[in-house]
């Protein structure tokens, strides 16, 4: 029998409903290339086998009545960051030591519902507080990439780069993650996979642990863009229990890819051509123009004049709700607690221990920006910026433009513990450069992979579009996938 | 702007996080780092644009005034460290 963890999600669907092999054969097959590869990946942080096999041999008894659904029988992996009913859900972060949720978030309910398989819980920053997967307690993924040559390890990107490390490495067939600056795309382009940050309100936030409520948004990261749409269609519903879900009927994603982009208006925004981008992003860049010229798009240069102030208002804006929405981890309710002499000594010490580096500088930027006296210099100001850069992008698409193609990143993945970026925590906060003003707008963003640099590593576009116009960025980013291929790793772990 | 240590104990203490001297010094140079970056704003005129409050062009929504959910005090403290009888403990926070 074939490797089944080679299998697309849409491949291993018609299998199982062919009775090729079993849920359970698939599922098994997935918890072995755990077994033998999180060792080294550190790809997930907590693995559920049994409950894995329980709802695979569920899924089988529901395929022998020919009444699969959507995702019966598929395994998937999920970020740390959504609750999992009685299942590990910290954030990869040390102040949830022992959390296990008493509900389910919506995302996975969903996904539950569709028939799928949950693998386990996957390694993320702290918090989805990074862009490298360096800042979660259980310590870095590798990326399943690695340069010619090289036995250097790269990091997978962040903050979902255990989500994108086990989809480049077959450690699931699929997996959910979530994006306020990036945290989707950055890690799909440096591993190539493919991911979609969807429309500000198109998944229910409900039970995925808060960082930037205004800015926070699930989307799955996936081996290619029909899998992408599979998986978006679950995971994305309206529902009460999050106000921000938009009340929209969700699409059939997958109608979408195949059908033709001729005549369709492509923007080029001339602000993402930033000084000291390799050559082989602008290389790439024109390639993904050619391709889509070719299929019939029509190419036009765009301004977004804004781009620039996107990423320093989200370091205003990001860490003032984190501090807000962090404060609930108090010692009290959950997770840790570090006894003190009084109350505020036992919150200080706990958060304290809790806490790593990043996350605290962040609630304490956050802290900083909110606090008596620099409201109106740094808060009220950022969110001006924001509508701003919003606008730009209302000024494109009111212009008849449909999508805009941009690179995903400004580089391939780097190395794990870069020097550089150690020293300077704006350097790190650079990687997001290209995707953070999709959160800012709470536009819909996907990550295709496109090709690979002279090293051998994997590069990504992105494509941006117009709110819950999801469909037409998996429409042109299958164009691009088609043109480019799918781009796996050689396996060295 | 740029911080002093005496700025980063301040805004440590309102965000509960105890730091000693050494955490704090090096925190100071951190947050003058990205209070730095974000600077760049200075250089965009907003007057007279509204501050974002949403993200999406959609009124909140509001639901029924209708109790959907409770009766669950075991659930709440179960991830708790100290809990008494469906209660949270803390430390003595009254003489």
């Amino acid at each position: 029998m074939t490797d089944l963890t080679a299998l697309t999600i849409a491949e291993a669907s018609n299998a199982l409903k062919k009775r090729a092999f079993s849920a359970r054969e698939l599922t098994d097959a997935y918890l072995a290339a755990i077994e033998g590869a999180n060792g080294d990946l550190n790809a997930y942080v907590a693995v559920t086998p049994d409950k894995a096999r329980a709802m695979a041999e569920a899924s089988d008894l529901r395929l022998a009545r020919n009444e699969g659904r959507a995702l019966e029988g598929i395994p998937l992996g999920i970020k740390d960051l959504f609750a999992t009913e009685g299942v590990h859900t910290q954030a990869c972060s040390h102040i949830l030591h022992g959390f296990l949720p008493r509900y389910e978030s919506t995302v996975t309910s969903n996904l539950w519902r569709d028939g799928a398989v949950m693998l386990g819980k996957l390694n993320m920053d702290e918090f989805a507080m990074g862009s490298s997967n360096e800042t979660s307690w259980y310590g870095p993924v590798k990326n399943p990439w690695r340069a010619h040559g090289s036995n250097l390890d790269l990091v997978p990107g962040g903050s979902s780069g255990g989500s994108a490390a086990a989809v480049a490495a077959r450690l699931c067939a699929g997996a959910t993650a979530t994006d306020t600056g990036g945290s989707i795309r950055q890690p799909a382009a440096f591993t190539g996979t493919v991911g979609i940050k969807p429309t500000y309100g198109r998944c229910s936030r409900w039970g995925i642990v808060a960082f930037a409520s205004s800015l926070d948004q699930a989307g799955p990261i996936a081996r290619d863009v029909r899998d992408a749409a599979i998986l978006l269609k679950s995971m994305a519903s309206s529902d009460e229990k999050d106000t921000t879900s938009a009340d929209l009927a969700v699409p059939d994603y997958e109608a979408a890819l195949g059908k033709s982009v001729k005549g369709m208006k492509i923007g080029i925004p001339r602000e993402y051509r930033v000084e000291g981008m390799p050559d082989e992003i602008e290389a790439l860049w024109q390639k993904g123009i050619a391709w889509l010229r070719d299929a019939g798009a029509e190419i036009d240069e765009i301004s977004l004049p804004h781009t620039k102030y996107a990423l320093p208002a989200y370091y205003i804006v990001a860490p003032a709700e984190a501090s807000s929405n962090l404060a609930r981890y108090d010692g009290v309710r959950y997770g840790l607690r570090v006894p003190g002499r009084d109350i505020i000594d036992m919150y200080e010490k706990t958060r304290a221990a809790g806490f790593g580096r990043e996350v605290k500088r962040r609630v304490m930027i956050g802290t900083y920006v909110l606090s008596a006296g620099y409201y109106d210099a740094y808060y009220l100001k950022a969110q001006k910026v924001r509508t701003l850069i919003k606008r730009d992008f209302e000024r494109v698409f009111a212009d008849g433009v449909s999508a805009i193609l941009t690179p995903a990143t400004p580089s391939a993945a780097f190395g794990i513990a870069d020097q550089d970026m150690a020293a300077d925590p704006v350097k790190m906060y650079l990687n997001d450069i290209f995707t953070v003003t999709v959160n800012m707008a709470g536009l819909p963003g996907i990550a295709v992979p496109a090709g690979l640099d002279g090293r051998g590593l994997p590069l990504g576009l992105q494509l941006i579009g117009r709110p819950f116009e999801e469909e037409t960025l998996f429409q042109t980013a299958h164009v691009i996938e088609q043109a480019a291929g799918r781009f796996s790793p050689e396996r060295w772990w | 702007m740029s911080v002093d240590i005496h700025t980063v104990k301040r805004v440590a203490h309102l965000a509960r996080i105890a730091l000693d001297d050494d955490d704090a010094d090096r925190m100071a140079g951190e947050l003058n780092t990205i209070l730095g970056f974000v600077q760049q704003l200075d250089e965009v005129d907003v007057a007279g644009v509204e501050p974002m409050t949403s993200v999406a062009p959609m009124k909140l929504k509001m639901r029924q005034d209708a109790v959907t959910d409770g009766g669950k005090a075991m659930d709440i403290v179960a991830n708790a460290p100290a809990t008494d009888e469906n209660f949270f403990l803390v430390p003595k926070v009254v003489e």
